[in-house]
């Protein structure tokens, strides 16, 4: 058996893989950690690792203060929201390009992945003035309308990635079966593709979720996300550490959670169809 | 119902010409068998009567009606593909019952027909399995099953056992044959294997390079092959040909002999070729000779299975003089 590593090699991966596993985990711990800490002891400069004194005073304080289930309302509608958009326009895209591709495919392809490319910042005043000029600035639809696009890409690359491994065949079948068009995506690839389709919903409601460009630069009062949320317990008049902990715990807890239980989905998301 | 025709049908990819120019009626009822080596365009040919692909031009008329732009849902046709196809997400059930619920059909029609198809096909027991948990011979069946309960105006087979074993072979190829007679309805089979062609069809389509060569009954094509492409396409093992002087006596450029069209002796005959036997193939009922000539090259004969000849022994050859065929220079039958 040359190739079995040997005991001493697989003691030293698994170790290492713990020591990144833990770097990585290490921020959010920490704010886990000063979550439940008192303010003074979250600045004290000897800083403690368990919470001495073991308080949930910053959760309350930071419902009083920014309304919290407001802003986890509008993260799932806009997360969601925008996601099931995004496939709505996605899937049928990604069908035309993996199933009856041109000459330019490729290209468009490749132009789209490179929209990605760009720094947001570069399209923020076009977007802003459209923005404020349609009335959109501050709502929760404009706010969804602009992550679908700046995720279509993405899920489109996902779902052309997952559709071109699904057997041509088995569409045209459909068609002599004699579905049309509507009925050979809804009966037929869709169902064939709901591995992929679920990690791209997986990974694009995260990504949105954690989105804070946008949803800080359009948003104020009312169509906030979480994001904004957290954002907000960043002010300038002083850094309320305990108090921006709990926020970033209560904002990351939900998607934290839904990753934690979608791993396997994820796993494939994120390997974009390489491992079969 | 089940008249095709397809009058100057051309296709190409890009640049490529596939098909140059097809014309073809095919009768209601019959089953058509085309054949061809691989590359002939004979899988094209059916996708564009299936509507699967778009032809460049001419015009394709199913039952006299034009249905050269009609998308496959609406052409009332059928097609079991050589990968079976079957929709991995649904049962066996399921599969053969989504072209009539595509059709929007009444449940108890539905559950009635996919019941009888069923037990036509030897599937009753296997109608709450997925695709995955079939044999190779019964997910055939399967795309076979769903192909029936549309009662389409022709079927259309594209190399349909071409990923089963032998035996399995010979047994579906029995049954296509017989549900052919049941049904009475159109058959277009693809085919790159002239045995199925010969055994299957009531009429063949030869194919080479986008061209018809000949149509005509597998005893047409046996018999009086149009040109040298035919001759040694039709016929296994496939027919010898000889050019040069020995073909001049015989006033054409070339002459093929079939393997089965040979007497055979030990000792010279006047007229006979001298040969030696390279390798004898033994079948039990045949034995293939395989005879190096003297001046004309390798040749096959097939002789009955009780013949002793072995490795090096000499042989004399005389062709049957009335089934000698004639070729010109351009290949052509005279």
């Amino acid at each position: 058996m040359a190739r079995a590593a040997s005991i001493q090699t697989r003691i030293g991966f698994t170790a290492l893989a713990w020591a990144i596993a833990l770097l990585l985990f290490a921020p959010i711990l920490w704010t886990i950690l000063t979550a439940f800490k008192t303010e003074a002891e979250a600045i004290a400069t000897s800083p403690t690792f368990l919470p001495r004194e073991f308080t949930l005073e910053n959760f309350g304080a930071v419902q009083d203060r920014s309304d919290y289930f407001k802003h986890a309302f509008n993260s799932i509608i806009f997360s969601v929201g925008s996601t099931l958009l995004g496939l709505v326009i996605g899937v049928p895209a990604a069908w035309a390009m993996a199933f009856a591709p041109t000459k330019r495919t490729k290209d468009v392809l490749m132009w789209m992945l490179s929209t990605k490319m760009m720094p947001a910042v570069g399209v923020l005043i076009p977007i802003y003035l459209i923005f404020r000029d349609l009335r959109l600035l501050d709502t929760l639809h404009g706010l969804t309308l602009i992550m679908t696009l700046i995720n279509l890409p993405i899920i489109i690359w996902m779902l052309y990635t997952y559709f071109k491994e699904i057997p041509v065949d088995i569409l045209e079948a459909a068609r002599m079966d004699g579905a049309e068009l509507y009925n050979e995506i809804v009966h037929v690839l869709v169902p064939m593709a709901v591995p992929g389709i679920a990690s791209t919903l997986l990974l694009n409601v995260i990504l949105a979720w954690n989105e804070a460009f946008w949803t800080i630069t359009l948003t104020s009062g009312k169509a906030g996300t979480l994001t904004a949320f957290i954002s907000s317990f960043s002010s300038p008049q002083g850094l309320f550490l305990a108090k921006l902990s709990a926020a970033s715990l209560l904002a990351i807890a939900p998607i934290l959670l839904m990753g934690w239980f979608s791993q396997k989905q994820l796993v494939r998301g994120l390997t974009f169809g390489a491992v079969k | 119902m089940g008249s095709i025709s397809l009058s100057h049908v051309k296709k190409s990819f890009g640049e490529v010409q596939i098909i140059p120019d097809i014309s073809l009626d095919i009768k209601e009822g019959e089953f058509v068998v085309f054949v061809g080596p691989s590359g002939c365009g004979k899988s094209t040919l059916l996708r564009l009567i299936a509507g699967l692909e778009d032809t460049t031009s001419g015009t394709i008329l199913l039952d006299g009606v034009d249905m050269t732009k009609a998308p496959p849902a609406r052409r009332g046709l059928a097609m079991v593909f050589q990968s079976y196809a079957l929709y991995p997400h649904m049962t066996v059930r399921d599969n053969i019952a989504f072209p009539l619920k595509m059709a929007k059909a009444p449940k108890e029609v539905i559950d009635q027909k996919v019941e009888y198809a069923a037990r036509t096909l030897n599937l009753s027991s296997y109608l709450d399995r997925r695709p995955r948990a079939l044999s190779g011979g019964q997910r055939q069946r399967v795309a076979i099953g769903r192909a029936i309960v549309r009662e389409p105006k022709a079927f259309l087979f594209d190399e349909p056992l071409s990923n089963l074993d032998a035996a399995l072979r010979v047994n579906m190829r029995l049954e296509i044959t017989e549900l052919h007679q049941q049904l009475k309805t159109t058959m277009i089979y693809v085919t790159h294997d002239q045995v199925e062609a010969m055994t299957m069809a009531d009429r063949i389509v030869v194919l080479n390079a986008g061209r018809v060569e000949q149509f005509g009954t597998p005893l047409d094509l046996y018999k009086k092959p149009a040109n040298r492409f035919v001759a040694g396409f039709i016929g296994s093992p496939r027919m010898n040909f000889v050019d040069g002087p020995e073909a001049a006596r015989y006033n054409a450029s070339a002459i093929g002999v079939r393997p089965e069209h040979f007497s055979l002796a030990t000792t010279p005959m006047p007229g006979a070729w001298k040969g030696k036997v390279g390798v004898a193939e033994q079948l039990g009922s045949d034995t293939f000779l395989h005879v190096h000539v003297d001046g004309l090259g390798l040749m096959t004969i097939r002789t009955d299975g009780d013949q002793t000849f072995g490795h090096g022994d000499d042989v004399y050859l005389t062709p049957d003089p009335a089934r000698i065929y004639r070729f010109d220079a351009a290949g052509l039958a005279l």
